[in-house]
Protein backbone atom coordinates (compact mmCIF):
# COMPACT_ATOMS: atom_id res chain seq x y z
CA UNK A 1 0.00 0.00 0.00
CA UNK A 2 1.68 3.19 -0.99
CA UNK A 3 1.48 6.05 1.07
CA UNK A 4 -1.17 8.67 -0.38
CA UNK A 5 -3.71 5.65 0.18
CA UNK A 6 -3.42 6.24 3.59
CA UNK A 7 -2.86 9.67 4.23
CA UNK A 8 -4.59 12.30 2.22
CA UNK A 9 -1.33 15.02 1.05
CA UNK A 10 0.46 16.41 4.16
CA UNK A 11 -2.35 14.59 6.46
CA UNK A 12 -5.00 17.44 6.63
CA UNK A 13 -7.75 17.48 4.15
CA UNK A 14 -8.47 19.65 1.23
CA UNK A 15 -11.41 21.71 2.51
CA UNK A 16 -9.46 22.32 5.89
CA UNK A 17 -6.47 23.20 3.62
CA UNK A 18 -8.10 25.72 1.90
CA UNK A 19 -9.64 27.28 4.92
CA UNK A 20 -6.01 27.60 6.40
CA UNK A 21 -5.34 28.71 2.85
CA UNK A 22 -7.69 31.64 3.05
CA UNK A 23 -6.72 32.41 6.33
CA UNK A 24 -2.94 32.70 5.21
CA UNK A 25 -4.24 35.10 2.50
CA UNK A 26 -6.18 37.47 4.63
CA UNK A 27 -2.85 37.83 6.99
CA UNK A 28 -0.94 38.33 3.95
CA UNK A 29 -2.69 41.39 2.68
CA UNK A 30 -3.07 42.95 6.29
CA UNK A 31 0.52 41.75 7.23
CA UNK A 32 0.95 41.32 11.20
CA UNK A 33 -2.80 41.16 11.81
CA UNK A 34 -3.78 38.12 13.56
CA UNK A 35 -6.37 36.05 11.10
CA UNK A 36 -8.54 33.37 13.51
CA UNK A 37 -8.64 30.03 11.97
CA UNK A 38 -10.27 26.62 12.69
CA UNK A 39 -6.78 24.95 14.03
CA UNK A 40 -7.35 21.04 13.96
CA UNK A 41 -6.12 18.72 16.22
CA UNK A 42 -3.15 17.16 15.10
CA UNK A 43 -1.52 14.11 16.19
CA UNK A 44 1.10 16.02 18.38
CA UNK A 45 0.19 17.77 21.28
CA UNK A 46 0.02 21.52 21.93
CA UNK A 47 3.41 22.99 21.77
CA UNK A 48 5.06 20.67 19.50
CA UNK A 49 4.50 23.19 16.65
CA UNK A 50 0.94 22.45 15.73
CA UNK A 51 0.05 25.52 14.53
CA UNK A 52 3.53 25.34 12.14
CA UNK A 53 2.35 22.22 11.01
CA UNK A 54 -1.28 22.99 9.82
CA UNK A 55 0.50 26.14 8.00
CA UNK A 56 3.39 23.80 6.07
CA UNK A 57 0.68 21.57 5.22
CA UNK A 58 -1.18 23.97 3.72
CA UNK A 59 1.48 25.64 1.92
CA UNK A 60 3.20 22.32 0.61
CA UNK A 61 3.18 21.45 -2.91
CA UNK A 62 4.68 17.55 -4.10
CA UNK A 63 7.44 19.40 -5.35
CA UNK A 64 8.71 20.90 -2.61
CA UNK A 65 11.53 20.46 -0.75
CA UNK A 66 11.28 20.84 3.10
CA UNK A 67 13.15 21.61 6.68
CA UNK A 68 12.62 21.87 9.46
CA UNK A 69 15.08 23.13 12.56
CA UNK A 70 14.13 23.47 16.33
CA UNK A 71 16.21 26.17 17.93
CA UNK A 72 18.19 26.45 14.66
CA UNK A 73 18.94 22.80 14.67
CA UNK A 74 17.85 20.60 12.37
CA UNK A 75 18.62 17.43 14.71
CA UNK A 76 16.57 17.82 17.59
CA UNK A 77 13.37 15.97 18.70
CA UNK A 78 11.04 18.76 17.77
CA UNK A 79 12.45 19.23 14.21
CA UNK A 80 13.10 15.28 13.17
CA UNK A 81 9.45 14.29 14.12
CA UNK A 82 7.77 17.01 12.19
CA UNK A 83 10.13 16.16 9.37
CA UNK A 84 9.61 12.41 9.18
CA UNK A 85 5.71 13.49 10.09
CA UNK A 86 6.12 15.32 6.43
CA UNK A 87 8.15 12.28 4.91
CA UNK A 88 5.52 10.09 5.67
CA UNK A 89 2.22 11.85 4.96
CA UNK A 90 3.30 13.86 2.09
CA UNK A 91 6.04 12.02 0.81
CA UNK A 92 7.94 15.62 0.15
CA UNK A 93 11.50 15.33 -0.51
CA UNK A 94 13.45 17.11 2.75
CA UNK A 95 16.86 18.42 3.06
CA UNK A 96 19.17 20.08 5.44
CA UNK A 97 20.68 22.85 3.83
CA UNK A 98 19.08 25.74 3.82
CA UNK A 99 19.54 27.05 0.58
CA UNK A 100 18.23 24.04 -1.15
CA UNK A 101 14.85 23.67 0.71
CA UNK A 102 12.00 25.73 -0.50
CA UNK A 103 9.73 25.33 2.86
CA UNK A 104 11.41 26.50 6.04
CA UNK A 105 9.38 25.41 9.38
CA UNK A 106 11.44 26.64 12.00
CA UNK A 107 10.74 27.15 15.90
CA UNK A 108 12.66 30.17 17.51
CA UNK A 109 15.45 31.13 14.99
CA UNK A 110 15.81 32.33 11.48
CA UNK A 111 18.43 30.53 9.67
CA UNK A 112 21.82 32.43 9.04
CA UNK A 113 22.05 32.32 5.38
CA UNK A 114 19.50 34.73 3.95
CA UNK A 115 16.69 33.52 2.23
CA UNK A 116 15.51 34.03 -0.66
CA UNK A 117 12.13 34.72 -2.91
CA UNK A 118 11.40 31.69 -3.70
CA UNK A 119 11.39 30.26 -0.30
CA UNK A 120 8.74 30.44 2.66
CA UNK A 121 9.68 30.21 6.33
CA UNK A 122 6.64 29.01 9.03
CA UNK A 123 6.79 29.93 12.05
CA UNK A 124 6.03 27.98 15.50
CA UNK A 125 3.92 30.27 17.46
CA UNK A 126 3.07 29.55 21.14
CA UNK A 127 1.75 32.92 21.93
CA UNK A 128 0.48 35.11 19.24
CA UNK A 129 -1.01 37.96 20.99
CA UNK A 130 2.43 40.61 22.14
CA UNK A 131 -0.21 42.24 24.41
CA UNK A 132 -1.38 38.97 26.42
CA UNK A 133 1.08 39.35 29.62
CA UNK A 134 0.05 43.10 29.83
CA UNK A 135 -3.73 43.22 28.99
CA UNK A 136 -5.68 39.04 29.54
CA UNK A 137 -8.75 40.18 27.65
CA UNK A 138 -8.87 38.98 24.77
CA UNK A 139 -11.89 41.54 23.69
CA UNK A 140 -9.75 44.36 24.86
CA UNK A 141 -6.07 43.74 23.30
CA UNK A 142 -8.48 43.29 19.84
CA UNK A 143 -9.73 46.72 20.22
CA UNK A 144 -6.28 47.97 20.94
CA UNK A 145 -5.04 46.29 18.09
CA UNK A 146 -7.93 47.51 15.52
CA UNK A 147 -7.36 51.48 17.26
CA UNK A 148 -3.74 50.97 16.89
CA UNK A 149 -3.69 51.69 21.20
CA UNK A 150 0.02 50.47 21.37
CA UNK A 151 1.03 52.32 24.61
CA UNK A 152 1.08 49.48 26.79
CA UNK A 153 3.90 47.71 24.38
CA UNK A 154 6.62 50.30 25.58
CA UNK A 155 5.36 49.90 29.17
CA UNK A 156 6.96 46.91 29.16
CA UNK A 157 10.11 48.13 27.48
CA UNK A 158 9.56 50.68 30.61
CA UNK A 159 9.39 48.01 33.02
CA UNK A 160 12.66 46.23 31.66
CA UNK A 161 15.03 49.43 31.87
CA UNK A 162 13.46 50.59 35.47
CA UNK A 163 14.29 46.74 36.72
CA UNK A 164 17.45 45.66 34.69
CA UNK A 165 19.02 49.03 33.54
CA UNK A 166 18.26 47.66 29.53
CA UNK A 167 15.68 46.18 27.48
CA UNK A 168 15.99 42.63 29.01
CA UNK A 169 13.29 41.27 26.36
CA UNK A 170 15.93 38.76 24.67
CA UNK A 171 12.95 36.89 22.79
CA UNK A 172 9.69 37.29 21.43
CA UNK A 173 10.64 41.07 21.11
CA UNK A 174 7.62 42.93 19.75
CA UNK A 175 7.96 44.80 16.16
CA UNK A 176 5.86 46.84 14.66
CA UNK A 177 4.53 45.80 11.33
CA UNK A 178 4.04 47.86 7.77
CA UNK A 179 3.66 51.14 10.65
CA UNK A 180 0.41 49.34 11.52
CA UNK A 181 0.44 46.43 13.64
CA UNK A 182 2.32 45.44 17.15
CA UNK A 183 3.24 41.57 16.35
CA UNK A 184 4.79 39.07 18.59
CA UNK A 185 7.78 37.65 15.74
CA UNK A 186 7.69 34.17 18.45
CA UNK A 187 10.06 33.54 19.80
CA UNK A 188 12.75 34.18 17.88
CA UNK A 189 15.79 36.09 19.78
CA UNK A 190 15.95 39.78 18.96
CA UNK A 191 19.35 39.04 17.00
CA UNK A 192 17.31 37.62 14.48
CA UNK A 193 14.49 40.75 14.40
CA UNK A 194 16.77 42.73 11.84
CA UNK A 195 16.52 39.63 9.07
CA UNK A 196 12.95 40.08 8.98
CA UNK A 197 12.67 42.50 6.24
CA UNK A 198 13.56 39.59 4.04
CA UNK A 199 13.01 38.41 0.65
CA UNK A 200 11.45 35.28 1.58
CA UNK A 201 7.46 34.72 2.96
CA UNK A 202 7.22 34.79 6.49
CA UNK A 203 3.90 32.91 7.94
CA UNK A 204 3.24 32.53 11.40
CA UNK A 205 1.02 29.61 12.62
CA UNK A 206 -0.68 29.33 16.22
CA UNK A 207 -2.50 25.99 16.85
CA UNK A 208 -3.50 26.20 20.51
CA UNK A 209 -4.18 29.86 20.24
CA UNK A 210 -5.75 29.47 16.94
CA UNK A 211 -4.35 32.38 15.03
CA UNK A 212 -2.57 32.72 11.26
CA UNK A 213 -0.97 35.80 10.54
CA UNK A 214 1.85 36.79 8.06
CA UNK A 215 4.92 39.21 7.16
CA UNK A 216 4.94 39.46 2.98
CA UNK A 217 8.32 39.66 1.42
CA UNK A 218 10.37 43.23 2.16
CA UNK A 219 7.63 44.70 4.38
CA UNK A 220 8.58 47.47 6.53
CA UNK A 221 9.49 45.45 10.35
CA UNK A 222 10.40 47.75 12.98
CA UNK A 223 11.77 46.50 16.52
CA UNK A 224 9.86 48.58 19.37
CA UNK A 225 12.21 51.10 21.73
CA UNK A 226 12.94 54.07 23.22
CA UNK A 227 15.25 57.38 21.60
CA UNK A 228 17.41 57.07 24.50
CA UNK A 229 17.45 53.46 24.80
CA UNK A 230 17.82 51.76 21.12
CA UNK A 231 17.08 48.27 19.77
CA UNK A 232 20.04 46.55 20.12
CA UNK A 233 20.17 43.48 18.35
CA UNK A 234 22.26 41.19 20.75
CA UNK A 235 24.29 38.06 20.58
CA UNK A 236 27.13 36.21 22.79
CA UNK A 237 30.41 38.15 22.24
CA UNK A 238 32.09 35.34 21.03
CA UNK A 239 32.99 33.34 17.60
CA UNK A 240 31.89 29.88 17.43
CA UNK A 241 34.45 27.54 18.82
CA UNK A 242 34.00 25.22 16.11
CA UNK A 243 33.35 26.93 12.81
CA UNK A 244 34.83 30.36 14.43
CA UNK A 245 32.20 32.22 12.65
CA UNK A 246 31.53 35.77 14.15
CA UNK A 247 28.72 36.53 12.94
CA UNK A 248 25.75 33.87 14.28
CA UNK A 249 23.66 33.26 16.86
CA UNK A 250 25.46 31.13 19.12
CA UNK A 251 24.10 28.68 22.02
CA UNK A 252 26.92 28.45 25.26
CA UNK A 253 27.56 24.83 26.34
CA UNK A 254 28.97 23.81 29.52
CA UNK A 255 31.37 21.42 29.24
CA UNK A 256 32.17 20.26 33.10
CA UNK A 257 32.18 21.62 36.46
CA UNK A 258 35.15 23.97 36.24
CA UNK A 259 33.69 26.49 34.19
CA UNK A 260 34.75 25.58 31.08
CA UNK A 261 31.96 26.32 28.23
CA UNK A 262 31.92 26.76 24.62
CA UNK A 263 30.00 28.78 22.09
CA UNK A 264 28.60 26.83 18.97
CA UNK A 265 26.06 28.61 16.15
CA UNK A 266 22.75 27.41 17.13
CA UNK A 267 22.19 27.11 12.86
CA UNK A 268 23.68 23.56 12.49
CA UNK A 269 23.53 23.70 9.17
CA UNK A 270 25.30 27.02 9.14
CA UNK A 271 27.99 25.71 11.24
CA UNK A 272 28.35 22.24 8.86
CA UNK A 273 28.61 23.96 6.06
CA UNK A 274 31.34 26.85 7.58
CA UNK A 275 33.38 23.76 8.49
CA UNK A 276 33.15 21.72 5.66
CA UNK A 277 34.84 24.61 4.02
CA UNK A 278 37.29 24.86 5.90
CA UNK A 279 37.00 27.01 8.80
CA UNK A 280 37.83 26.06 12.27
CA UNK A 281 37.29 27.40 15.53
CA UNK A 282 39.34 27.57 18.86
CA UNK A 283 37.79 23.65 19.69
CA UNK A 284 37.39 22.27 16.33
CA UNK A 285 40.40 19.96 16.38
CA UNK A 286 39.12 18.42 19.30
CA UNK A 287 35.68 17.64 19.08
CA UNK A 288 36.97 16.35 15.71
CA UNK A 289 39.31 13.69 17.59
CA UNK B 1 -17.33 81.49 28.23
CA UNK B 2 -18.10 78.12 26.94
CA UNK B 3 -19.11 75.07 29.02
CA UNK B 4 -16.21 72.40 29.33
CA UNK B 5 -18.95 69.70 29.58
CA UNK B 6 -22.77 70.26 28.60
CA UNK B 7 -25.07 67.18 29.59
CA UNK B 8 -28.65 67.58 28.07
CA UNK B 9 -31.69 64.94 29.14
CA UNK B 10 -29.15 62.20 29.71
CA UNK B 11 -30.86 58.89 30.69
CA UNK B 12 -29.88 55.52 31.32
CA UNK B 13 -32.05 52.54 32.11
CA UNK B 14 -31.50 48.93 33.35
CA UNK B 15 -34.00 47.15 31.52
CA UNK B 16 -37.35 48.60 32.55
CA UNK B 17 -35.49 50.25 35.84
CA UNK B 18 -34.31 53.32 36.00
CA UNK B 19 -30.32 54.06 36.12
CA UNK B 20 -30.66 57.62 35.70
CA UNK B 21 -33.17 59.76 33.55
CA UNK B 22 -33.35 63.86 32.70
CA UNK B 23 -30.39 64.65 34.06
CA UNK B 24 -29.04 68.75 32.71
CA UNK B 25 -26.34 70.67 33.52
CA UNK B 26 -23.06 72.47 32.72
CA UNK B 27 -19.61 72.61 33.50
CA UNK B 28 -17.57 75.56 32.89
CA UNK B 29 -13.82 75.10 33.27
CA UNK B 30 -12.36 75.48 36.44
CA UNK B 31 -15.23 73.87 38.03
CA UNK B 32 -15.46 71.47 40.65
CA UNK B 33 -18.93 69.92 40.89
CA UNK B 34 -20.23 67.51 43.51
CA UNK B 35 -22.73 64.75 42.78
CA UNK B 36 -24.07 63.44 46.45
CA UNK B 37 -26.93 61.09 46.76
CA UNK B 38 -27.65 57.52 48.73
CA UNK B 39 -26.42 54.05 47.21
CA UNK B 40 -28.52 52.92 44.14
CA UNK B 41 -29.15 56.80 43.42
CA UNK B 42 -27.84 56.84 39.98
CA UNK B 43 -24.53 58.34 40.85
CA UNK B 44 -21.93 56.15 39.65
CA UNK B 45 -23.97 54.74 36.83
CA UNK B 46 -24.68 59.18 35.33
CA UNK B 47 -20.42 59.45 35.69
CA UNK B 48 -19.80 56.30 33.32
CA UNK B 49 -22.77 57.27 31.20
CA UNK B 50 -20.91 60.89 31.20
CA UNK B 51 -16.75 59.69 31.28
CA UNK B 52 -17.54 57.22 28.26
CA UNK B 53 -17.57 53.95 29.92
CA UNK B 54 -21.52 53.19 29.65
CA UNK B 55 -23.55 54.10 26.24
CA UNK B 56 -26.60 56.84 27.43
CA UNK B 57 -29.77 55.17 26.64
CA UNK B 58 -30.86 59.11 25.82
CA UNK B 59 -29.36 62.76 25.65
CA UNK B 60 -26.03 64.10 24.82
CA UNK B 61 -22.73 64.72 26.51
CA UNK B 62 -21.32 67.76 24.67
CA UNK B 63 -17.43 68.35 25.82
CA UNK B 64 -15.27 71.65 24.51
CA UNK B 65 -12.55 69.49 22.56
CA UNK B 66 -9.22 71.51 21.93
CA UNK B 67 -9.39 70.31 18.12
CA UNK B 68 -12.71 70.75 17.03
CA UNK B 69 -14.71 72.97 19.57
CA UNK B 70 -17.91 71.68 21.47
CA UNK B 71 -18.34 67.98 20.32
CA UNK B 72 -21.35 65.18 21.36
CA UNK B 73 -19.65 62.36 22.96
CA UNK B 74 -22.23 59.63 22.80
CA UNK B 75 -22.04 59.97 19.31
CA UNK B 76 -18.45 60.44 18.25
CA UNK B 77 -15.89 57.79 17.26
CA UNK B 78 -14.71 55.02 19.67
CA UNK B 79 -11.14 56.04 19.03
CA UNK B 80 -12.39 59.40 19.43
CA UNK B 81 -13.22 58.95 22.23
CA UNK B 82 -10.93 56.45 23.62
CA UNK B 83 -8.13 59.14 22.73
CA UNK B 84 -10.38 61.56 24.90
CA UNK B 85 -10.12 58.95 27.45
CA UNK B 86 -6.25 59.13 27.99
CA UNK B 87 -5.42 62.64 27.08
CA UNK B 88 -8.42 65.27 28.00
CA UNK B 89 -10.29 62.76 30.57
CA UNK B 90 -8.81 61.22 33.87
CA UNK B 91 -10.95 58.96 35.33
CA UNK B 92 -10.33 58.35 39.35
CA UNK B 93 -11.95 54.62 40.68
CA UNK B 94 -13.05 54.73 44.30
CA UNK B 95 -10.75 51.02 44.49
CA UNK B 96 -7.22 52.31 42.81
CA UNK B 97 -6.68 48.49 41.82
CA UNK B 98 -9.16 49.07 39.29
CA UNK B 99 -7.44 52.12 37.93
CA UNK B 100 -4.22 51.02 38.24
CA UNK B 101 -2.10 48.14 36.73
CA UNK B 102 -0.74 45.94 39.74
CA UNK B 103 1.86 43.92 38.16
CA UNK B 104 3.56 47.33 37.01
CA UNK B 105 6.02 49.46 39.10
CA UNK B 106 4.66 52.80 40.05
CA UNK B 107 7.20 54.85 37.46
CA UNK B 108 5.22 52.84 34.66
CA UNK B 109 2.38 53.07 36.19
CA UNK B 110 2.09 56.95 35.81
CA UNK B 111 4.36 56.84 32.19
CA UNK B 112 1.85 54.86 30.36
CA UNK B 113 -0.47 57.55 29.31
CA UNK B 114 2.69 59.03 28.37
CA UNK B 115 3.46 56.36 26.01
CA UNK B 116 -0.13 55.96 25.11
CA UNK B 117 0.03 59.30 23.95
CA UNK B 118 3.15 58.67 22.12
CA UNK B 119 6.47 59.86 24.33
CA UNK B 120 9.62 57.71 23.74
CA UNK B 121 11.93 58.63 25.50
CA UNK B 122 12.86 56.92 28.56
CA UNK B 123 14.60 59.58 30.63
CA UNK B 124 11.80 61.94 29.98
CA UNK B 125 9.33 59.62 31.24
CA UNK B 126 11.01 58.74 34.10
CA UNK B 127 11.60 62.61 34.77
CA UNK B 128 7.62 63.01 34.99
CA UNK B 129 6.88 60.00 36.84
CA UNK B 130 9.14 61.32 39.64
CA UNK B 131 8.44 64.41 39.41
CA UNK B 132 4.16 63.29 39.82
CA UNK B 133 5.44 60.96 42.64
CA UNK B 134 6.47 64.24 44.31
CA UNK B 135 3.28 66.25 43.68
CA UNK B 136 1.24 63.56 45.47
CA UNK B 137 3.57 62.97 48.17
CA UNK B 138 4.89 59.45 47.30
CA UNK B 139 8.79 59.30 48.31
CA UNK B 140 10.49 58.93 44.87
CA UNK B 141 12.87 56.68 45.95
CA UNK B 142 9.47 54.13 45.88
CA UNK B 143 9.42 54.55 41.85
CA UNK B 144 10.07 51.40 40.96
CA UNK B 145 8.07 49.92 43.48
CA UNK B 146 4.51 47.99 42.90
CA UNK B 147 1.57 49.42 43.46
CA UNK B 148 0.76 45.94 45.69
CA UNK B 149 3.59 46.92 47.93
CA UNK B 150 1.83 50.39 48.52
CA UNK B 151 -0.58 51.15 51.48
CA UNK B 152 -4.30 52.15 50.31
CA UNK B 153 -3.96 55.84 50.60
CA UNK B 154 -0.56 55.84 48.76
CA UNK B 155 -2.52 53.57 46.23
CA UNK B 156 -5.34 56.19 45.57
CA UNK B 157 -2.67 59.12 45.33
CA UNK B 158 -0.31 56.69 42.64
CA UNK B 159 -4.08 56.61 40.95
CA UNK B 160 -4.28 60.54 40.92
CA UNK B 161 -0.80 60.87 39.48
CA UNK B 162 -1.20 58.07 36.87
CA UNK B 163 -4.36 60.16 35.51
CA UNK B 164 -3.46 63.79 35.81
CA UNK B 165 0.37 63.34 34.17
CA UNK B 166 -1.00 64.11 30.71
CA UNK B 167 -2.31 67.26 32.51
CA UNK B 168 -6.50 66.67 31.97
CA UNK B 169 -8.79 69.47 31.56
CA UNK B 170 -11.90 67.57 33.15
CA UNK B 171 -11.60 64.58 36.00
CA UNK B 172 -14.50 62.21 36.83
CA UNK B 173 -13.86 61.04 40.48
CA UNK B 174 -16.27 58.00 42.14
CA UNK B 175 -15.53 58.33 45.44
CA UNK B 176 -12.01 59.02 45.72
CA UNK B 177 -12.01 58.77 49.42
CA UNK B 178 -14.02 55.82 49.80
CA UNK B 179 -12.64 52.87 52.15
CA UNK B 180 -9.64 55.44 53.39
CA UNK B 181 -8.98 56.00 57.01
CA UNK B 182 -10.18 59.65 58.30
CA UNK B 183 -6.84 60.90 58.75
CA UNK B 184 -5.54 59.62 55.07
CA UNK B 185 -8.92 61.01 53.94
CA UNK B 186 -7.64 64.16 54.71
CA UNK B 187 -4.60 64.33 53.36
CA UNK B 188 -5.75 63.24 49.62
CA UNK B 189 -8.55 65.88 49.91
CA UNK B 190 -6.24 68.36 50.61
CA UNK B 191 -3.99 67.19 48.03
CA UNK B 192 -6.91 66.91 45.42
CA UNK B 193 -7.85 70.45 46.52
CA UNK B 194 -4.13 71.83 45.94
CA UNK B 195 -3.97 69.59 42.34
CA UNK B 196 -7.44 71.15 41.04
CA UNK B 197 -6.66 74.78 41.86
CA UNK B 198 -3.10 74.47 40.75
CA UNK B 199 -3.91 73.05 37.74
CA UNK B 200 -6.84 74.77 37.06
CA UNK B 201 -8.97 71.30 36.67
CA UNK B 202 -12.41 70.85 36.18
CA UNK B 203 -14.11 67.81 37.87
CA UNK B 204 -17.19 65.68 38.81
CA UNK B 205 -17.00 64.28 42.37
CA UNK B 206 -19.45 61.55 42.71
CA UNK B 207 -19.70 60.48 46.60
CA UNK B 208 -21.76 60.01 49.41
CA UNK B 209 -19.45 61.55 52.16
CA UNK B 210 -20.95 65.79 52.12
CA UNK B 211 -17.53 66.59 53.60
CA UNK B 212 -15.68 65.20 50.74
CA UNK B 213 -18.23 68.08 48.58
CA UNK B 214 -18.19 70.81 51.29
CA UNK B 215 -14.18 71.10 50.84
CA UNK B 216 -13.60 70.52 47.05
CA UNK B 217 -16.84 71.26 45.20
CA UNK B 218 -18.32 74.66 43.95
CA UNK B 219 -21.92 73.53 43.27
CA UNK B 220 -23.63 70.72 44.13
CA UNK B 221 -26.08 68.02 42.36
CA UNK B 222 -28.05 65.61 44.89
CA UNK B 223 -29.90 62.93 43.49
CA UNK B 224 -32.33 60.49 44.59
CA UNK B 225 -33.78 57.26 42.55
CA UNK B 226 -31.90 58.09 39.49
CA UNK B 227 -33.47 62.21 39.48
CA UNK B 228 -31.81 65.45 40.19
CA UNK B 229 -33.59 66.38 43.38
CA UNK B 230 -31.59 69.15 43.93
CA UNK B 231 -29.12 71.42 42.57
CA UNK B 232 -26.75 74.90 43.66
CA UNK B 233 -23.59 76.22 45.30
CA UNK B 234 -22.30 73.81 47.53
CA UNK B 235 -23.03 76.11 51.06
CA UNK B 236 -26.36 77.18 49.87
CA UNK B 237 -27.19 73.32 49.24
CA UNK B 238 -25.69 72.13 52.24
CA UNK B 239 -26.84 75.35 55.02
CA UNK B 240 -30.52 75.70 53.15
CA UNK B 241 -31.50 72.82 52.15
CA UNK B 242 -34.53 73.09 49.73
CA UNK B 243 -35.58 69.74 49.19
CA UNK B 244 -37.31 67.21 51.53
CA UNK B 245 -34.42 64.35 50.70
CA UNK B 246 -31.26 66.76 50.70
CA UNK B 247 -32.76 68.15 54.56
CA UNK B 248 -32.33 64.42 55.36
CA UNK B 249 -29.07 63.55 53.75
CA UNK B 250 -27.37 66.76 55.41
CA UNK B 251 -28.90 66.24 59.10
CA UNK B 252 -28.08 62.32 59.02
CA UNK B 253 -24.73 63.37 58.87
CA UNK B 254 -23.07 62.77 62.49
CA UNK B 255 -21.84 66.05 64.38
CA UNK B 256 -18.93 65.58 66.36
Amino acid sequence: MSVMDEYNFAYIDEQTKRMIRRAILKGLAVPGYQVPFASREMPMPYGWGTGGVQVSAAALTPDDRLKVIDQGADDTTNAVSIRKFFERTAGVATTEETSEATIIQTRHRIPEVELTEDQILVYQVPIPEPLRFLEPRETETRKMHSLEEYGLMHVKLYEDISRHGNIATAFAYPVMVNDRYVMDPSPIPKFDNPKMEMAAVQLFGAGREQRIYAVPPWTKVVSLDFEDYPFDPSKADHPCDLCGAEDSYLDEVILDDAGNRMFVCSDTDYCRSRREAGHEGRLAAETMA
Amino acid sequence: MTPLLQVRDVAKFYGGRIGCTGVSFDLYPGEVMGIVGESGSGKSTLLNCLAGHLPPDDGQVIFDTRADGPVDTVTMSEPARRMLGRTDWAFVHQHAREGLRMGVSAGGNIGERLMAVGARHYGDIRHSAEDWLGRVEIDTGRIDDRPTQFSGGMQQRLQIARNLVTGPRLVFMDEPTGGLDVSVQARLLDLLRGLVREMGLSALIVTHDLAVVRLLADRLMVMKDGHVVETGLTDQVLDDPQHGYTQLLVSSVLQV
